[in-house]
């Protein structure tokens, strides 16, 4: 049934999701921005529920937004649909600017994220020698740079508020300590990175995070299996 | 063309061959939009582009007022929401139908050109042949995409019109043109998927496309050096 505007706030939302995604969490920060009571299902992708593949058929994955019996898929899909569903909502206001060309950067610095941050943070992570160990570390060391130019003296990367390109970096934030602990080698430091290495405090106590974080010891557990296969 | 107010200010920086020019230029012949296309030598890469893409030196890029966009499905909806009065938005009013438009777009390019590119990425004929029925699979989910999205008219993605999809995926028919010319592969096809077959019909039956797309001749010439230059062996088909 078609809906032009906003949608009622008494209306069940569903999330499928599992607890060690970070596209899930960018969801659940999203949702928590705009105040939107919702019920968590857990997924086993071992074994997944008949929802979720009648759900998602096409790609069978987490996070899956569940509004009015009618599924979103794709987190950044699922951040605009929740952006546009509840407008009005949330004394957090919009999540992604208003301003057209605003919006176009703002989404521009999620495909940085996602395409030329991400892989060599994940190579620095994974490698198998101390030699491309260092070279990657240094390859997202420089993508690192850029993103603290973008931030420069700014509360949030969105300006005093969490948005969408905090939403989308937010992971990092809890991530990154991770990954420097497990290595044994760091890429955040306060003298190369000041503001970036603010803003991860900043987000992780920030209203739409600080209650909703994976459990991180668990987290850690998880990440040194990966490094090992 | 229609003239629009701020016509003047469009510039677009791009390379003739690519799809992702041709999903651009589409949206703004569709919003009857004025704008000045300026080609970009890939070889050389001309300081216009540097000053303006700092950070990806990718192309195509728009730029408004001086002011650059990059990303070929960010530049088409920057296209839709500057330019509200310019003709019909690419998006459906409404905000799921919005999102299963966005999902699709996104999978155009996540899905349907990742595995598209794979078809030469390698020397291995297995690989090659595999990556061809990846984009057969997802060129039939398209289909099913496109029976969900158009309505009763069977029409666009976008239903009742040329919609945000058509252009996404639009910016691909003269790649999949030459395709089946030069190699054979029928992205889509008038028995696997018929109304996909239809629907590219009718998106280069659209005058905004015919302005967009490339000359075919001169495309599949492009291809033909590329797959002599990559001594590309079709990969047989099951």
């Amino acid at each position: 049934m078609d809906h032009g505007g906003e949608y009622a706030p008494d209306e069940k939302v569903e999330l499928l999701g599992t607890w060690s995604s970070p596209y899930v969490f960018k969801v659940i920060w999203a949702l928590t921005m705009k105040g939107v009571e919702y019920e968590y299902v857990e997924e086993d992708l071992r074994n997944k529920s008949g929802a979720l593949l009648s759900l998602n058929p096409l790609h069978k994955k987490v996070p899956v937004l569940v509004y009015r019996g009618k599924p979103v898929a794709e987190s950044d899909v699922i951040v605009e649909f929740i952006d546009e569903a509840w407008k009005d909502r949330g004394g957090g206001g919009r999540i992604l600017p208003e301003d057209p060309y605003e919006r176009a950067m703002a989404r521009s610095w999620v495909i940085f994220a996602r395409d030329v941050l991400s892989p060599p943070i994940w190579k620095w992570f994974t490698a198998p020698g101390e030699e491309e160990q260092e070279g990657a570390r240094e390859a997202a060391v420089a993508q690192l740079l850029v993103l603290e130019e973008e931030l420069g003296r700014k509360e949030f990367f969105a300006g005093d508020c969490v948005g969408l390109v905090d939403l989308s970096l937010g992971a990092l934030a809890y991530v990154i300590p991770i990954y420097e602990e497990i290595t044994g080698t760091r890429i955040v430091t306060e003298e190369r990175l000041p503001c970036l290495s603010a803003w991860m405090g900043r987000f992780l106590s920030s209203p739409p995070a600080k209650d909703h974080l994976p459990p991180l010891e668990k987290l850690k557990l998880s990440f040194l299996g990966e490094r090992t296969l | 063309m229609a003239t629009a107010g701020s016509g003047d200010e469009l510039k677009v920086l791009g390379a003739w061959a690519s799809p992702f020019l041709v999903r651009v230029l589409f949206a703004l012949q569709l919003k009857g939009l004025r704008y000045e296309y300026v080609e970009v030598d890939l070889k050389e890469k001309n300081e216009l582009l540097l000053a303006s893409n700092p950070v990806h030196k990718k192309i195509p890029v728009l730029l408004h007022a001086g002011k650059p966009v990059c990303e070929s499905q960010l530049i088409v909806q920057y296209i839709d929401e500057a330019f509200p009065a310019s003709g019909p938005s690419f998006l459906p009013a409404d905000t799921h139908a919005r999102a299963v438009a966005r999902f699709w777009g996104a999978y155009v390019d996540d899905k349907l050109l990742s595995s598209w590119k794979g078809i030469f990425a390698t020397k291995d004929e297995e690989e090659n042949a595999e990556a061809v029925r990846q984009t057969l699979a997802a060129a039939d989910a398209l289909e099913g995409a496109f029976r969900e999205c158009s309505g009763e008219k069977l029409e666009w993605f976008g239903g009742d019109g040329v919609g945000y999809v058509d252009i996404v995926l639009g910016g691909l028919v003269p790649s999949m043109n030459v395709l089946e010319l030069a190699v054979g592969i029928k992205v889509v096809d008038p028995d696997r998927t018929p109304l996909l077959a239809a629907w590219k019909d009718r998106f280069c039956a659209l005058d905004a496309a015919k302005a967009a797309m490339p000359p075919l001749d001169r495309l599949l010439e492009n291809a033909k050096k590329y797959l002599a230059e990559i001594s590309f062996k079709t990969p047989a088909s099951k």
